[in-house]
């Protein structure tokens, strides 16, 4: 049995608490959040040990991992202190606001040979992982534009007193919201090299933006877009939608369903898929998980870290990843404040010729 | 307890195969007359139980039904609470305490305590409780409410976290005030059923997905399998098509071949669907 500590109790952190206490390869032997009633509350409930000072919980407990779901601005200096200590460490989404910090962080985890992961929940969702790999064996060809979109009903009028209405403690929908679909897109294509056009506006929120848009230019020439608006209601909760689009095809997904065009007729067939069109569905892109809420992904990405653990590998999901979906949110903040950026200025005007006229957006970074 | 349960998912726009499906849906059902039409079809084709999430919206078809009682002489509703997302979009958006209090209700001595913080920082826990299920149940007053349920996303949070008294605070406050039996709706049957019985509950209502492919049935089909043969309580099927993966008459006949279901609920739009599962169900349940 692996012995973890579980940072945060928020909305996330309470999921994690459901999840990790049901893992039966694990023994969850304390949990921490300020709110003292909380964790009053949850041992005296469940028995399990809490402390609302996480350095006490660390000084006090032997564990063999911690996972950390306090809000970001405290996700550096806690990472720090249970790697310090050799152990393990699952954190929260987004990584870190500081990109220094964040990256000397994955250094550290990483040549003390810990295991490291972000909550990037949506690289277990088995449709988003169904479009990575068809995208890897080239079903669509050459890959040349990307989309991802994310809508929901979280901020619907001009109130709201936590965390998440505060930018400096990592709040707003560029790091709630948007910051999915930039790691998605990460996970299948890879990172951009910079960003351009990018909005980040606010709609009922005071101190951070409740809309996002902004184009990615990679290395090769592909070029992407991100959609994020968390003050949507006409959705019942968040919807990720992401589009692929290759020279010999398009792949479509969301939680649900993926669907895939196909022109290569050579490589539908060596994929078993039609040339045209192809549905493919959550019921049998989905793997059982041990015990479900809210959706498999949410075990799924736990279970994955524990294996981790026991076998020592990588997690697919590591802070090193994190780090560079952190970095396309800081190069969207600095695009959306007017920051420098010489070579979009001078590729504005229309780019007739194909692919080739992007290369020099994708070489500003 | 009925047999046959007409569900609530079609009418909210959830559909776990295809978003656009959803979607569509929750157009044609934005107006509350539109869902009494296909309520009104399903009790004409013989199904008198409608399972339904304390939605907003539902309070609406609450009203018809009262407003009609010549029109529903045996209409029953089994509330399912809470709506799960209401809550959790308002964790986002007021934090974890905040958000409690703003579901409590206003204008009663005990709620005003609670607001003032009273139980929630002495930690009364059932107190919170029984006033947050009296909440959602207040559309329903004056309706026949025979089972009352734990909705999934709840139940799976507190089965996973341990706080195993919630469930017999739910029990006991159901039974007591509403007069009542108890369900509960779950992802995870065979862990849940380990827990009721820990608790003393006795041959509990137990809503979970059933289906021929294991969509959504933690631990595995086979011990799934082995739960409805083995364990005394009264499941109710759900999924039982596995968000159509399977054809109706095959879906239902695996259902029917589990001895011990002899529950189903399921969700349809249109007259022949709902006609269609009806029939089947009444052929080979």
């Amino acid at each position: 049995m692996i012995k973890v500590a579980l940072i945060g109790l928020g909305k996330m952190g309470i999921s994690h608490l459901s999840i990790i206490n049901a893992h039966p390869g694990v023994d969850l032997v304390a949990v921490c959040d300020p709110v003292g009633l909380l964790v009053e509350g949850i041992t005296k409930h469940t028995g399990i040990a809490s402390y609302t000072d996480y350095k006490q919980l660390l000084a006090k407990e032997p564990l063999d991992a911690v996972f950390v779901a306090t809000p970001s601005k405290f996700h550096g200096e806690i990472v720090k202190a249970a790697l310090d200590k050799g152990l393990h460490v699952f954190c929260e989404k987004p990584f870190c606001l500081d990109l220094a910090e964040g990256e000397a962080l994955a250094k550290q985890a990483e040549d003390a040979g810990l295991v490291n992961q972000i909550g990037y929940h949506y690289r277990f969702v088995g449709a988003f992982q169904e479009v990575k790999r068809l995208v890897d064996a080239g079903a669509i060809g050459e890959v040349h534009h990307v989309r991802a979109e994310a809508y929901g009903p979280v901020v619907l009028r001009p109130k709201g007193s936590t965390w998440r209405s505060k930018r400096q403690e990592g709040g707003g929908c560029l790091y709630d919201y948007a910051s999915h679909g930039i790691d998605l897109l990460n996970f299948i294509v890879g990172a951009p090299s910079s960003v351009g056009g990018t909005v980040l506006n606010r709609l009922f929120s005071a101190d951070v933006d409740d809309e996002v848009y902004s184009t990615l230019h990679y290395p090769n020439g592909m070029s992407g877009q991100v959609a994020a608006n968390w003050s949507d209601e006409s959705f019942r909760k968040m919807s990720m939608k992401i589009i692929i689009w290759g020279k010999a095809g398009r792949i479509q997904a969301d939680r649900q369903e993926v669907q895939i065009y196909l022109r290569d007729p050579a490589k539908a067939k060596a994929l078993g898929l039609n040339l045209g069109w192809n549905v493919k569905y959550t019921t049998e892109l989905t793997e059982e998980v041990w015990f479900y809420l809210r959706g498999e992904e949410y075990s799924a990405q736990i279970d994955h870290f524990v294996k981790a653990i026991e076998t020592g590998g990588q997690t697919v999901s590591p802070f090193r990843s994190g780090v560079a979906t952190d970095a396309v949110a800081a190069m969207m903040i600095a695009d959306a404040a007017g920051a420098p950026q010489p070579s979009r200025q001078a590729a504005a005007p229309a780019r007739p010729g194909g692919l080739s006229s992007i290369l020099p957006w994708g070489k500003k970074a | 307890m009925e047999k046959v349960i007409f569900g609530d998912n079609q009418f909210f726009g959830v559909n776990h195969m295809s978003e656009e499906k959803a979607r569509s849906q929750a157009m044609r059902f934005q107006d509350t007359a539109e869902i009494i039409k296909v309520i009104d079809v399903a009790y004409e084709e013989g199904i008198r139980a409608f399972m339904c999430t304390t939605h907003d919206r539902i309070a609406e078809v609450c009203d018809h039904v009262r407003a009609h009682p010549e029109k529903y002489p045996d209409f029953e509703f089994y509330p399912c609470m809470p709506y799960a997302h209401k809550y959790a979009n308002a964790v986002t958006e007021y934090g974890m305490v905040d958000a409690l209090r703003r579901f409590l209700p206003e204008g009663n001595a005990a709620g005003a305590m609670l607001k003032g913080g009273m139980a929630i920082a002495t930690g009364d826990v059932k107190a919170v409780a029984e006033l947050l299920i009296d909440a959602e149940m207040k559309m329903f007053a004056g309706c026949k409410t025979p089972v009352i349920f734990l909705q999934n996303v709840i139940t799976d949070l507190l089965l996973g976290i341990g706080y195993k008294e919630a469930f017999r605070i739910f029990h006991d406050h159901v039974k007591a005030k509403y007069n009542a039996e108890p369900g509960f709706i779950t992802m995870n049957m065979p862990m849940l059923l380990d827990v009721l019985d820990e608790l003393g509950i006795k041959n509990p209502i137990v809503c979970a997905n059933i289906n021929k492919i294991g969509f959504r049935t933690s631990g595995g089909l086979e011990v799934y399998e082995e739960a409805i043969r083995t364990r005394p309580f009264q499941p109710i099927a759900m999924s039982i098509l596995a968000s159509g993966a399977l054809a109706p008459r095959e879906a239902i006949e695996y259902v029917a071949g589990l001895k011990n279901v002899d529950a189903v609920v399921f969700g349809a739009s249109s007259r022949g669907n709902i006609r269609q599962t009806k029939q089947l169900l009444d052929e080979l349940l």
